[in-house]
């Protein structure tokens, strides 16, 4: 399948993202990002945590190709580009089925191809049974699951998600983090995960970046060396506790 | 990508058996054990209460000598509708001014939508027609009836442009701020994967507008009807309308075929109002939940 998203084209980029001296001041002087540099290849999992407002948001904006960088260049790899906003972002007049075909339908891929991703991507996030549901009827963290199974058509090879649980309560949140990393395990996609949430970034993920407030600058990296299939016990093992203190203190001193 | 759970199927969140009893679910469980008798009662006791009330002020506050100013409902019904004669004048004229409304009803809305998509999709458009559009609403419609009627003449036509005149105002607006308001999430998901202008007019401006523009059409049809009961009131000339009618029987005294024409023309109005509300369950009731039904 061809590249639907380029945010500066580049033919021979290499898998995954990568980040290069990305800057990003707004018209009204405010400097979002200042420098951000690293990249992402496939089968690693990146988050950024940083405080509110420190542009990890604009960041994938950037990436996505939503808005234009004023510096730096971001170069995405081969594949289809998939972006879980912060909301769900499901259109209410559209049944489950419909929402989830809609990335189908825009991309002009043939109704009985874009029906059959459709209902795997449903079966795989569990919400079979609930395909002719409108958004109305659904919790958040169904609604998030159907934008996940949106997104999962394409069969993404880069996968950018926007804060997707912030909204959610702790117990629905840690579970779609297990579904997530069991679906990250299957697929193997290169994925950025943008969160304000210590504990959800330590667990997903193979690299934490910290990123300090506006001006936003990636202050600390920290590898992750958790082991995949991670159980959910992980998050109460000391190991867990004390890298997570770790980017804690680093994101402290980010605000300094 | 096989179809295999990547987690049980049955994994599905803590709230998920109880989603039906979210907020949206309750209210569909409250509409659906709405009895009949709960929705038909409370309005019934209240034209109960409307029409003691004309009898009392008719019959025992009003003398003898002043009754013609509120005649019994009997005499009403008498006069206006079971005299053969009365009855059938009243009917076509209210017939005549139906279908003044609702050409122009009509014309409001493909007009009015027309004019609100070409406004939505460039600025210009915008910038240029909406400051007329507001003239259109605050000119004072009646002042410019009589001159519809020099320059367009007497007939059915004109009576049409008076219902556009007042009619289109409400379509122009609702629409508009329908197909403005979607939200800015749903536009990136769009221009994400590509979507064009008429593929964003078509699957996301129009339908997330459609509630707006239900609103419009409700306040629409009830102008219609008044709009066309004004055209009447100012065209004397030609084959009467219900407007036409009340003008008369008021210089005339005829109080008992006045009221009935009040009545009809505002079951008039309301079989409209009805008939849109109707289309909108239809179009948007199954996605959309009407503020007012989150008390």
């Amino acid at each position: 399948m061809t590249q639907t998203i380029t945010a500066s084209p580049s033919t021979q980029a290499p898998p995954g993202l990568t980040f290069d001296a990305v800057a990003m001041r707004f018209p009204d002087g405010t400097q979002a990002v200042e420098e951000a540099s690293f990249s992402v290849a496939p089968g690693e999992f990146v988050s950024i945590v940083g405080p509110s407002g420190c542009g990890k948001s604009t960041l994938l904006k950037i990436t996505a190709g939503l808005i234009d960088a004023t510096g730096g260049h971001v170069g995405i790899g081969p594949g289809n580009l998939g972006y879980v906003f912060q909301d769900a972002t499901l259109l209410p007049w559209r049944t489950v089925r419909g929402n989830v075909e809609l990335l189908g339908e825009l991309e002009g891929m043939p109704k009985a191809q874009r029906r059959k991703a459709a209902q795997e991507a449903i079966d795989l996030v569990g919400l079979g049974g609930f395909e002719s549901k409108y958004p109305k009827s659904l919790s958040g963290g169904m609604k998030m699951r159907a934008s996940l199974a949106r997104a999962l058509t394409l069969q993404p090879s880069t996968f950018l998600f926007d804060e997707p649980f912030g909204a959610l309560d702790e117990i629905t949140r840690e579970r779609l983090n297990d579904e997530l990393l069991a679906l990250f395990e299957r697929e193997g996609f290169a994925g950025l995960f943008i969160t304000h949430s210590i504990a959800e970034a330590v667990f997903l993920s193979t690299r934490v970046l910290v990123m300090s407030a506006r001006p936003g600058r990636i202050v600390g990296d920290f590898e992750v060396p958790f082991a995949y299939p991670r159980k959910p016990e992980l998050r109460f093992e000391p190991a867990f506790a004390e890298l997570s203190g770790r980017v804690s203190e680093c994101l402290r001193g980010a605000f300094a | 990508m096989p179809s295999t759970p990547a987690v049980p199927a049955s994994d599905v969140d803590v709230a998920a058996p109880t989603a039906m009893g979210g907020a949206g679910g309750r209210i569909a469980l409250r509409e659906r054990g709405t009895s009949f008798a709960a929705l038909v009662i409370p309005p019934l006791l209240v034209f109960l209460v409307v029409i003691g009330a004309w009898i009392l002020v008719s019959q025992v506050i009003l003398a003898e000598s002043k009754r013609f100013l509120l005649p019994p409902p009997w005499a009403v019904v008498n006069v206006a509708f079971l005299d053969g004669h009365n009855r059938a004048e009243l009917f076509t004229s209210l017939w005549l001014t139906t279908k003044a409304a609702m050409v122009g009803l009509f014309l409001s809305i493909v007009i009015g939508m027309g004019t609100a998509i070409a406004m939505s999709q460039a600025k210009w458009v915008e910038r240029s027609l909406y400051p007329y559009a507001v003239v259109l609403q605050t000119i004072p419609v009646l002042a410019l009836v009589p001159l519809v009627g020099f320059t367009l003449g007497y007939n059915f036509s004109s009576r049409v442009f008076v219902v556009v005149l007042i009619a289109l105002f409400p379509v122009i607006t609702n629409t508009l701020f329908g197909l403005l308001s979607v939200d800015q999430g749903h536009h990136d998901l769009f221009s994400l994967h590509k979507g064009g202008r008429i593929t964003r007019l078509v699957k996301l401006q129009l339908p997330a507008a459609m509630p707006a523009i239900f609103t419009g059409l409700r306040i629409a049809a009830g102008a219609s009807v008044i709009g066309a009961v004004v055209g009447d009131f100012f065209f004397q000339q030609g084959t009467p309308g219900i407007g036409t009618l009340m003008n008369t029987y008021a210089s005339e005294l005829e109080s008992e075929r006045l009221y009935a024409a009040v009545i009809l023309s505002s079951s008039l109005g309301i079989a409209v109002f009805l008939a849109v509300t109707w289309l909108e369950r239809r179009v948007v009731g199954r996605w959309h939940t009407a503020t007012r039904g989150t008390r």
